[in-house]
């Protein structure tokens, strides 16, 4: 009998001992599915853009967006296997409001033998009244899965 | 360079005017550990947001009056093309006003390391510009 991986954990990348751009952010994991992820990036005041309005600076929702859509590729893809983001587009549909968290989630659509391409919401409270929408896609790369450091 | 100033993100992130080139300001990102992604590569969004940063200094340097309430920016769209990995060094970027018109201004951006002829990553990105004499809630 093979011995198959574990199924992909996007938790496991986030929270206590981990490092990294997002966990210098602040943002936490909160949910995933076959095909996307969601995370959560709770409002700092070191990440704003504005000290008049306090509102959240547009690059810290690329970092969520970015890396649930890396986790909403492993999970289609059912390993933790490397990637590289070819490019991603962001619109900023309305700024977040300040105090507010901002939620993002990411979904893998399509996957190619070499390409993913992801879709993703993005918004502070209300799915129906997002933030942001974003579309991006990635290259896949096709050696053995990593796994998860620990 | 007085006039480009840096929010709290750019803090975060460690950003700092270094330069100017042909009327834009050239900033440079630190390297840290809080900016790594997957293990020994930059995360795609802090080069984004150092891209973004970047392309919001480009069009501030092309307004002249310190007070002008067109100083206020919002984001439309920002499209980043990831060119090369980003190693876990120090990482620089420019932007170039394409259009600063009174309501949209129009910037291309890019981000190098070593050598500023080969970029790890260029972007678009276009922002709303307050118009003069409008409140900063109205776009």
């Amino acid at each position: 009998m093979i011995d198959a991986p574990p199924p992909f954990n996007p938790a496991s990348l986030l929270g206590r001992g981990r490092s990294g751009h997002i966990v210098a952010l602040g943002a936490d994991y909160v949910a995933h599915g076959e095909d996307w992820c969601e995370l959560a990036l709770p409002y700092d005041r070191r990440l704003i853009s504005d000290l008049a309005t306090g509102v959240l600076a547009s690059g810290p929702i690329v970092s969520i967006m970015d890396s649930a859509a890396g986790m909403a590729i492993c999970l289609k893809r059912g390993k933790l296997q490397a990637h590289a983001t070819l490019d991603l587009r962001i619109d900023y549909l309305r700024p977040a409001r300040p105090g507010q968290t901002v939620h993002g989630r990411c979904r893998c659509y399509r996957l190619t033998r070499r390409v993913g391409f992801v879709e993703g919401v993005a918004h502070d409270g209300d799915p129906d009244d997002p933030i942001a929408r974003v579309a991006g896609s990635f290259l896949l790369d096709n050696g053995p899965a990593l796994s998860v450091p620990a | 360079m007085s006039k480009v100033q840096l929010l709290p993100y750019a803090d975060f992130l460690g950003i700092r005017v270094i330069s100017e080139d042909g009327g834009s300001p050239v900033l440079a990102m630190s390297y840290s550990e809080g900016l790594i992604g997957a293990p020994g590569r930059l995360h795609g969004g802090a080069v984004a947001g150092l891209l973004e940063i970047a392309a919001i200094a480009a069009i501030d340097a092309t307004l002249e009056e310190p007070d002008d309430p067109r100083q206020r920016f919002k984001p439309i769209n920002v499209t980043v093309d990831y060119i090369r990995a980003g190693k876990p060094v120090e990482t620089y970027a420019r932007g170039v006003a394409v259009r600063v018109g009174t309501r949209i201004g129009s910037v291309h951006v890019e981000a190098w390391q070593d050598d500023p002829t080969k970029p790890i990553a260029a972007a678009r990105m276009k922002l709303l510009i307050a118009q003069k004499g409008e409140g900063r809630e109205e776009a």
